[in-house]
């Protein structure tokens, strides 16, 4: 098939960045959309001309690298990750813009690269549990219901792509922390640290600089894992749970 | 063996393994009489451990954990993209939480046999150790691990062993030990005990006074190269599957850590010892970047057959039952479809050579789940193995549930890497390697559910408590920014820079290493031969002279370049897939994932030659032109009787 791709360039931060227009011909459907770029790009470099730059690494849809803003939706048009997207998706002869997530959070490093790293910041903030290597007990020492380790393993299927805050009208990171609230929430190892856990996270969320939450849902309709709305809600019940307790934020 | 190969060095051995207890002793013993560090000395002490993977990850988390100053360094935007995440199927360990008569020792005879006799028995025996403490850390760090209705642990049963050990979530094990490991990480970024380099590479080591003193490293988004100082250096830098181009390997995995350690002095042990994973989606262009696995787990319910005429032509649906070969269970009633890696990659590759194999190309082979549908009812088999079904019908189009799957092997993991004694430390002083980079524990063919295993063991047990002996000496004596070996290394890394920028060719660096990797796929891939090696080895320097005099790389050095990283592991992979095909050609035997076509049982298996062979080949850097140098270290079995390898 052929295309026409219109593509964010953006040498860098600080420079400001345009759509530019590519042509592609002999596009085949088996193709992945990263492999479609990858020959784009080879012909750029051939061509004298600085290719395409994107994250990707696995390209088997769990690593998280990869994100594009496809016809303006993250990851496009199937409910997957851009690795996973092929091109039978399309029809021949059609125009495709192609952009990077867009986010105050997310600031473009070059051309559809952005800086994940307030994600990381995030998880830092308390995304965990405090279990030092060496200090655990046996494996069933506290056995877990099935449907808790279940809907625990739902939410922590998170791959930190960033589509739920690309997609959002708000740039909100909140169903991104609300995974990682629920899947430690839901445990029995993860009480200790529950409500302190929760503002942690949140505190740090608004510090980057993302947006507020206002459930309008396009995060979990993007989400290439599935993340259900469902998180934000028990996120909301921890947050106020653990403000009424007390639990205040490290300063 | 032809002298003009390689060249003969001195033998080397483990010398810190405690052999004068038991095997079973020889793990306490050996923390008992390695020295420690004090609690206030830690704090006076940095470690640089590169990569962020279970190894790396978990050996960066415990460390700081212990109080030493961490700086970690990876080359991904975040530490949670390392590639262990696309690890599928689970991760071993011997809970005997079934009563089916598992024990440490059956983990450990397992795995020894499994990798074909080929690994050191004191490694392997603490790896099976070990493995009981990373399932119990991994939930009290709140890893999903899949439970039953009880609220206890589920298992399932991998390749090459005949009891339930294997511990999983859902099909995504890896991702979920990975993020474990990154919490931990991250916890530890937080209380100021790490120090972290996102997106910058390590392109070279520093020695100095022969010790591991620091890294030389590029940011990727600015270009800088700057050098790091530390008192000792930590590799978990992963495989080298890369080489062959087409791998299930991530697309930025790549040598480039362990290849230039080795050029400062480490040895590089059995190369040639590389997995192709049996269960693989067929390749379908010239355009393709990647193979994706579907896991081994999938052999626990699926039936492996082809057609038993060949050229048959038929969908599968219309082929009836006693005209398929379900060859796997015909030739190994005892493992069935669970027979190793390397035997159902090597009787696919067979069958497929008979003319008998399925798709376009007639490179592939069903993967049925028919029967296991009507068992079990199709809920079932989506609860187990939905996801890995999904992505199969995402990259294919179609759908395994009505159709069967098609699968061909693939490479999927190295079992060589740098060679590292008993306390994971290289041969250069004070250069530890974990995980997939370094030899260690698996041999010549490693069982499935044994890498997160090996990675975490290495990285939260093992390292930690081995790396206190090689510091007790320190803290070291401060190395300046302008010591020459610094300025020497960093010299090195610009000039290269340079170098691939100025050269401005005609080939990308994507088709050399497409062109790479087909050669090492064809010579040094499921089956050698010295005929074949011969070809390779004759190819491979005028692949490396045309690199160097044709390449084009786009861009500049000092900028966000990501053609610029490319071509500098593609340099590093053509010099390694050389080493990798003299270390294969002068191994005259089959053994594990080495088949060598010469070296065959009448049945057609692998024909080990334990009389000259019983050997790790750990390998010497030299400068180009000169022959490498061989090292042999002798492989003694004292509690696993070695054996002609059977399945059947």
């Amino acid at each position: 098939m052929q295309l026409t791709l219109r593509v964010w360039r953006q040498p860098s931060p600080q420079v400001k960045g345009k759509m530019a227009n590519y042509h592609l011909t002999d596009v085949s459907e088996d193709m992945s959309f990263l492999e479609m770029l990858d020959v784009l790009n080879e012909q750029l470099i051939l061509d004298g001309e600085d290719p395409i730059a994107f994250d990707h690494d696995c390209r088997e849809g769990i690593c998280g690298s990869c994100g594009l803003m496809i016809n303006g939706i993250a990851h496009g048009p199937e409910q997957t990750t851009t690795c996973q997207l092929h091109m039978r998706s399309f029809s021949d002869g059609d125009t495709i813009d192609i952009e990077p997530w867009r986010s105050g959070g997310f600031p473009v490093v070059k051309d559809l690269v952005v800086d994940r790293s307030a994600f990381d910041r995030i998880i830092s903030a308390g995304g965990f549990i405090s279990a030092p290597t060496g200090t655990a007990p046996d494996a069933h020492a506290t056995p877990v219901p099935k449907v808790d380790a279940d809907a625990a393993f739902d939410a922590a299927t998170c791959i930190g792509c960033g589509a739920c805050v690309a997609a959002c009208p708000n740039g909100s990171a909140m169903l991104f922390t609300a995974a990682k609230v629920t899947h430690l929430g839901l445990l029995p190892q993860g009480q200790p640290e529950r409500d302190s856990r929760v503002v942690r996270m949140i505190a740090q969320q608004d510090a980057e600089d993302f947006g507020g939450c206002t459930n309008i849902g396009e995060c979990s309709a993007v989400c290439p894992k599935g993340i259900s709305m469902e998180t934000i809600s028990r996120l909301n019940h921890d947050l106020l749970g653990a403000l009424r307790a007390g639990a205040v934020p490290a300063s | 063996m032809a002298l003009e190969l390689f060249l003969e060095g001195d033998p080397i051995a483990d010398t810190k393994a405690p052999t004068d207890v038991p095997i079973g002793e020889r793990w306490s013993e050996r923390k008992f009489r390695g020295k420690l560090v004090n609690p206030a000395n830690r704090r006076k002490m940095t470690i640089i451990v590169v990569g962020t993977g279970l190894a790396g990850g978990a050996a960066a988390a415990t460390l700081a954990e212990a109080g030493y100053k961490v700086k970690s360094f990876w080359f991904q935007d975040s530490p949670r993209r390392a590639h262990s995440i696309a690890a599928q199927g689970g991760i071993n360990a011997a809970k005997n939480y079934r009563n089916d008569g598992d024990s440490v020792h059956r983990l450990f005879y397992d795995t020894v046999k499994g990798g074909d006799f080929r690994s050191r028995e004191d490694n392997v025996h603490r790896l099976a150790e070990i493995s009981t403490q990373i399932i119990d850390q991994c939930v009290a760090q709140g890893v999903p691990f899949a439970r039953e209705y009880g609220g206890l642990l589920d298992n399932r049963s991998f390749g090459g062993a005949q009891v339930s050990r294997t511990f999983y979530a859902r099909g995504q094990t890896g991702q979920q030990l990975l993020i474990g490991a990154y919490q931990a990480f991250e916890r530890q970024v937080a209380a100021g005990n790490i120090e972290t380099h996102s997106r910058t590479e390590m392109l070279d080591l520093v020695v100095v006074d022969g010790k591991a003193r620091g890294i030389v490293v590029r940011d990727l988004v600015t270009g800088e190269v700057t050098t790091h100082v530390a008192d000792v250096v930590v590799l978990g830098t992963g495989g080298y599957s890369n080489v062959y181009y087409l791998s299930t390997n991530a697309k930025g995995s790549n040598t480039t850590a362990i290849w230039r350690a080795h050029k400062r002095g480490a040895y590089f042990a059995n190369p040639c010892y590389t997995q192709i994973h049996p269960t693989c989606i067929p390749v379908s262009g010239d355009y393709q970047s990647k193979l994706t696995l579907m896991s081994e787990s999938l052999r626990n319910d699926g039936r492996v057959w082809v057609p038993k005429e060949r050229g048959d032509s038929r969908p599968p649906q219309d082929i009836p039952e006693d005209e398929r070969d379900y060859y796997l269970e015909r030739k190994y009633p005892a493992f069935g479809n669970l027979v190793p890696r390397d035997i159902a990659s090597r009787q696919a590759k067979n069958v497929c050579d008979e003319g008998r194999g399925v798709g376009p190309g007639g490179l592939g082979v069903y993967l049925d789940f028919a029967e296991a549908i009507e068992r079990l009812g199709r809920k079932a088999v989506e609860a187990k193995y939905g996801n890995l079904f999904d992505m199969y019908a995402r990259i294919t189009g179609e759908d395994p549930y009505s159709a069967p799957m098609r699968i061909y092997p693939a490479v999927h993991y190295t079992m060589g890497g740098l060679w590292v004694d008993y306390d994971l430390q290289s041969t250069i002083p004070g250069l530890f390697v974990i995980g997939e980079a370094n030899f260690s524990d698996h041999g010549a063919n490693r069982l499935g559910a044994s890498a997160l295993m090996q990675g975490l063991s290495d990285g939260y047990f093992v390292l930690p408590n081995t790396i206190t002996d090689y510091l007790s000496a320190g803290p070291f004596e401060k190395v300046p920014a302008d010591h020459p070996a610094i300025v020497e290394a960093e010299e090195g890394v610009k000039a290269q820079v340079e170098k691939f920028l100025s050269i401005n060719g005609t080939r990308t660096v994507a088709s050399f290493h497409r062109e790479l990797g087909r050669l090492v796929w064809d010579y040094c891939g499921m089956e050698r031969t010295a005929e074949g090696l011969r070809k390779a080895l004759d190819r491979i320097p005028e692949i490396r002279k045309e690199f160097w005099t044709n390449v084009k790389v786009a861009g500049d050095a000092h900028t966000f370049n990501q053609n610029l990283e490319h071509a500098a592991r593609v340099a590093d992979f053509i010099e390694l897939a050389e080493l990798m095909c003299i270390d294969a050609l002068h191994r005259e035997e089959s053994c594990g994932g080495h088949f060598r076509a010469e070296s065959q049982t009448p049945e057609g298996e692998a024909l080990r030659n334990d009389e000259e062979f019983a050997y790790v080949a750990a390998w010497g850097w030299t400068p180009e032109g000169e022959p490498p140098v061989l090292h042999r270290e002798a492989l003694e079995y004292e509690y696993v009787h070695l054996a002609q390898r059977s399945y059947k």
